[in-house]
């Protein structure tokens, strides 16, 4: 096989070999370098961070917002050490989003292949059900729930995910739409093959690299909701090390001592904007594999 | 278009998703079935606005008032109109809720409506401000963008609109007050003072409106340069650029207009969005709208003003979205003109 010179300049004008794996191609794509390097330091901070800082996040050592010095970034408005909180304050952050993201796919990708193969009334009825959950922002269904149960950390992941499973069905839904028209469901359904395995063999590997990419969406946005959260107060809860609650706790002292939000802030931000290239390479890679199966 | 846009598709995708879901017609038949649906929408909501008030584990006015006495208890408990069975409560609550009768503030004793009034009111104006800036705006560097395609601006505003559709609303807002209102210039107020009216005081409105145009501004822009550089591509503009025209006119007057299809189809989206995202923005700056009041009443447990704060964002999104389909179905010519 001759290989072909395929400009695509959706990798910025790299080019681009027909036949390559699309693994290789992805590892080769800046934004998914980049994205996987900044996510992965940022959540060896969040799981290595505790075993090597050098404070007790919750020991009081020092006078409130002392600048940077004695400690190297200072320390919060009960005079701890910043710097170990914010090694110790990034594990929550990471599990809960993950958590909320994996579990709100999991009962989106169910709603959305129950509706979109077995359509007939169910579809009708489950998708009715998700447009009512949907009039509810997320953060707004949140509250709702905490301000009636009070703030537990696993509750919070359950709500979030419950609010993603909208999204993903419909997505999974439209996809599956797509699918099931295609030959080899078709013959699997003529063979008479159960239900259950044409959706988790035929139908499940042709929807992966979308869902990937939803996937990696529901996370940034998970981590965005689940931080948002805690910094406004209704997340994780003091004396817990947590970078949302962080930025709450020494928002006063802004002006004075900006490292004990920056630092946080610097996190978070650097989470989502990771992982947020992970998705968009992903998405990229998706859309440049689909142009090329059209054109050949 | 899927190719250029990368991720602002999925915020469109699904709504492409649902407008396939139906076979919308037009005339003031969809627009009845519509709204009643909405409306059947919003009944549920309430409905469960309802239920989940039910799950205040233990006595609900002891969970209000705390260790009152017993007369105390009983008359919240009469108040809340928990002396009656839970059908009969929420057949009271349904029959209040569409007379308009939102109820009385546990917190401050006032009716929920004049809480709510003038807190919906700080929060359209914040929404308004901040879509009217960021729609306009998106499309203008949208295209410019997509006019130099793959040029220097192309690809720095490309960067950039993926940090901001990454980074969570208040992050941005709180860079910003350490940019503009404390650490490197003083220029502009970090905090907005909650009782006055935030029109009289403009720059009070700079940083929190800014904050959710940087966040929304992103979705908008990928989705009007993708849509421009698919449409500069066909080739009835290939045919404008043989006539000679020049290369503004081209983009301005021939491309435009069908460029800005999918634009107009999202900006109702956008609002969607901008509405989840005012609860946060709010709070990093003390902003007196309905998230603000929300964020009160909930740690107060204000049992009716949390529920008809929800009711009211709930409402919001339904119209917002009915909004979507009707501009979406408004500029596709092939639905416009489809058998209802």
């Amino acid at each position: 096989m001759t290989t072909v010179n395929w400009d695509n300049e959706l990798l910025g004008g790299q080019v681009v070999e027909r036949g390559e794996s699309l693994g290789r191609r992805l590892v080769r794509s800046p934004r998914m370098i980049v994205g996987l390097t900044v996510t992965g330091f940022v959540v060896l901070l969040a799981f290595a961070g505790p075993l090597v800082a050098p404070h007790n996040p919750n020991a009081l050592l020092g006078r409130p917002y002392q600048p940077p010095g004695q400690f190297a970034l200072g320390t919060d408005y009960l005079g701890r050490d910043v710097l170990s909180r914010v090694l110790n304050g990034g594990r929550t952050v990471v599990w809960m989003a993950t958590a909320a993201a994996t579990l709100g796919m999991v009962s989106g990708v169910g709603v959305g292949l129950m509706a979109g193969y077995l359509r007939s009334r169910l579809d009708t009825w489950l998708m009715r059900a998700m447009e009512v959950l949907q009039a509810f922002p997320i953060i707004i269904l949140v509250l709702l729930v905490i301000s009636m149960v009070g703030t537990r950390p696993w509750l919070v992941v359950v709500v979030v995910a419950i609010g993603w499973t909208p999204q993903v069905a419909r997505v999974t839904r439209g996809i599956t739409l797509e699918v099931v028209e295609r030959d080899f469901v078709r013959i699997q359904e003529v063979l008479g093959a159960p239900t259950r395995r044409i959706l988790v063999r035929e139908i499940l590997p042709n929807l992966a690299s979308p869902l990937l990419v939803e996937f990696a969406l529901r996370v940034t946005w998970s981590v965005a909701v689940v931080a948002a959260l805690s910094f406004i107060g209704f997340g994780i809860q003091p004396p817990t090390a947590d970078w949302g609650l962080m930025i709450n706790e020494n928002r006063s002292a802004i002006a004075i001592q900006p490292w004990a939000i920056l630092a946080p802030i610097l996190c978070i931000g650097l989470l989502t904007v990771g992982v947020t290239l992970i998705a968009e390479a992903l998405a990229l890679e998706l859309a440049g594999t689909k142009r090329r199966t059209v054109e050949r | 278009m899927a190719d250029e846009s990368g991720l602002s598709t999925a915020i469109v995708a699904d709504h492409g998703a649902r407008m396939r879901e139906g076979r919308p017609g037009v005339g003031p038949m969809w627009i009845v079935k519509r709204l009643g649906f909405g409306l059947v929408i919003l009944w549920f909501v309430a409905t469960l606005v309802f239920i989940a008030t039910q799950l205040l584990p233990g006595d609900a006015a002891r969970a209000v008032v705390g260790r009152g006495s017993p007369t105390e208890l009983a008359a919240i408990r009469r108040e809340l109109g928990l002396d009656h069975s839970l059908i009969e409560q929420y057949g009271h609550w349904l029959r209040n809720l569409v007379e308009g009768n939102l109820g009385v503030s546990l917190a401050t004793r006032d009716p929920v409506g004049t809480i709510i009034g003038p807190a919906l009111r700080n929060s359209l104006i914040l929404l308004g401000l901040a879509a009217g800036i960021a729609l306009p705006l998106g499309v203008v560097l949208g295209f410019r963008a997509a006019a130099r395609h793959n040029k220097i601006l192309d690809h720095s505003l490309m960067g950039i609109s993926l940090v901001f559709t990454a980074l969570p609303e208040f992050v941005v807002g709180l860079a910003l007050v350490m940019v503009f209102s404390t650490n490197v210039f003083a220029l502009l107020p970090a905090v907005t003072n909650p009782t006055g009216d935030p029109l009289a005081q403009p720059a009070q409105l700079v940083l929190p409106v800014s904050t959710l145009v940087l966040a929304s501004m992103p979705y908008i822009f990928r989705l009007a340069r993708a849509s421009m550089i698919e449409v500069l591509a066909s080739d009835y503009i290939a045919m404008a650029r043989l006539k000679g025209l020049g290369e503004r006119r081209v983009m301005w007057h021939h491309a435009a207009r069908n460029a800005l299809v999918p634009p107009i189809q999202a900006s109702a989206i956008i609002l969607v969005y901008l509405l989840s995202g005012v609860v946060v923005v709010e709070y990093v700056f003390s902003y007196p709208g309905l998230g603000s009041a929300l964020l009160t009443s909930v740690s107060a447990r204000d049992v009716p003003t949390i529920q008809a704060i929800v009711i009211v964002f709930a409402a919001g999104i339904v119209l917002f979205n009915l909004a979507a389909d009707a501009l979406t179905i408004l500029v596709t010519p092939r639905l416009r003109t489809a058998q209802a």
